[in-house]
């Protein structure tokens, strides 16, 4: 049986530094949905289960 | 190895290389701008007091949808988009980004930004918002856009509904301001993107989009975007007409309509040669002013009317 692993595929450092950025973006993106959905709950208070149609 | 293993290595999967700027692109930017501006108008002028929180939600929900529209409507049209000077180097013709990747993230953006809004804010504004980035994406984008010259004319209404939706966000219902702030962006599209496609017609015609100039020629567009101009500086005196702003927006709307009417009149005349490219380019460029200013107008009306307490 052959060891050797298959190389599949490797990245280059131009792929891999945009990877790194649109991870940091995505990341940012669901830093300010929660941040979002934090600060309204605080404003709202007990209010935010009530929402009428 | 197993062949389903061989075949994986063969097909080599496509490696994005698109940066954050690729995907920022797709949110079309610019239209975004004016779709942030005209719905914080739809905001401030809007009866009641808004939560700062729950108005920064508002208008980043409703700039988000606007964004995934144009992501929807870049993922659509890319093939029409390579043929054009004006779009041929957006991130999905050029490879950037694969149509696939444009659709996902279309979708992702359409649907957080819905219920986000839904949710912190209010329903009529989420179901609003939903209604804009379909008709956007879909009834324009995927049906009016290839299909009939009026396509910007009914299309004009997902670029129009922003405004509406802040207003639905702050007070969770409509009524005519809202309207009247709906048909001031509803008829000043016509001109707007007419005056665009007299210059950028062989662009529309190479890339076999029904535009006006391309179907009907430049004169019957010159007399469309003369009419569509007369409708619009009727409408856009009516917040004044009706009693909801004062004669200050009264007096700039009708000086800026006079303008915008003086332009169009030089569009309808001037019909041979660089005269006339010029007369539709300086249409087009005022047409943006004369949105943001009328706009800019019942803002500020707005805010003096609150600050009035004190200062005087």
């Amino acid at each position: 049986m052959d060891d050797e692993q298959p190389p599949g595929i490797v990245l280059t450092e131009a792929q891999k530094k945009r990877r790194r950025e649109r991870s940091i973006a995505i990341a940012l993106a669901l830093g300010v949905l929660v941040i979002l959905f934090f600060a309204v709950t605080i404003v709202k208070g007990p209010m935010v289960l009530s929402r009428p149609m | 190895m197993s062949i389903v293993e061989n075949q994986s290595l063969a097909l080599s999967p496509r490696i994005s290389e698109a940066s954050v700027g690729d995907y920022i692109a797709l949110l079309k930017p610019r239209v975004m701008s004016l779709v942030i501006f005209t719905a914080l108008v739809g905001l401030m002028i809007a009866p009641g007091h808004v939560h700062p929180v729950l108005a920064i939600t508002s208008i980043l929900c409703i700039a988000v949808g606007a964004g995934a529209s144009g992501a929807l409507n870049m993922w659509y049209d890319a093939d029409i988009d390579a043929l054009m000077s004006r779009t041929a180097n957006r991130p999905v013709p050029t490879g950037r980004v694969s149509p696939q990747e444009a659709l996902a993230f279309g979708l992702i953006l359409s649907f957080f930004s819905v219920m986000t809004l839904g949710i912190l804010v209010n329903w009529v504004a989420g179901g609003l918002l939903a209604f804009t980035i379909f008709f956007y994406a879909v009834i324009y984008t995927m049906w009016l856009k290839r299909w009939t010259a009026q396509n910007i004319v009914i299309g004009g209404a997902a670029g129009a509904l922003p405004p509406v939706v802040a207003w639905a966000a702050a007070t969770g219902s409509l009524s005519i301001e809202p309207i009247l702030l709906f048909l001031i962006i509803f008829f000043w599209t016509p001109p707007h993107f007419w005056a665009l496609a007299l210059f950028r017609s062989d662009d529309y015609a190479r890339a076999g989009v029904p535009m006006l100039p391309v179907v009907a020629g430049p004169d019957i567009t010159r007399l469309q975007i003369l009419l569509y101009t007369i409708v619009l500086v009727a409408v856009a005196t009516a917040p004044w007409a009706l009693g909801y702003f004062d004669a200050v927006y009264g007096v700039s709307s009708l000086a800026l309509g006079a303008w915008m009417l003086a332009l169009a009149i030089k569009v309808y005349r001037q019909r041979e040669g660089a005269p006339a490219l010029r007369a539709a380019r300086q249409l087009f460029g005022f047409s943006i002013l004369y949105l943001f200013a009328l706009y800019a107008i019942l803002l500020l009306e707005v805010v003096v009317a609150a600050a009035r307490p004190w200062l005087w």
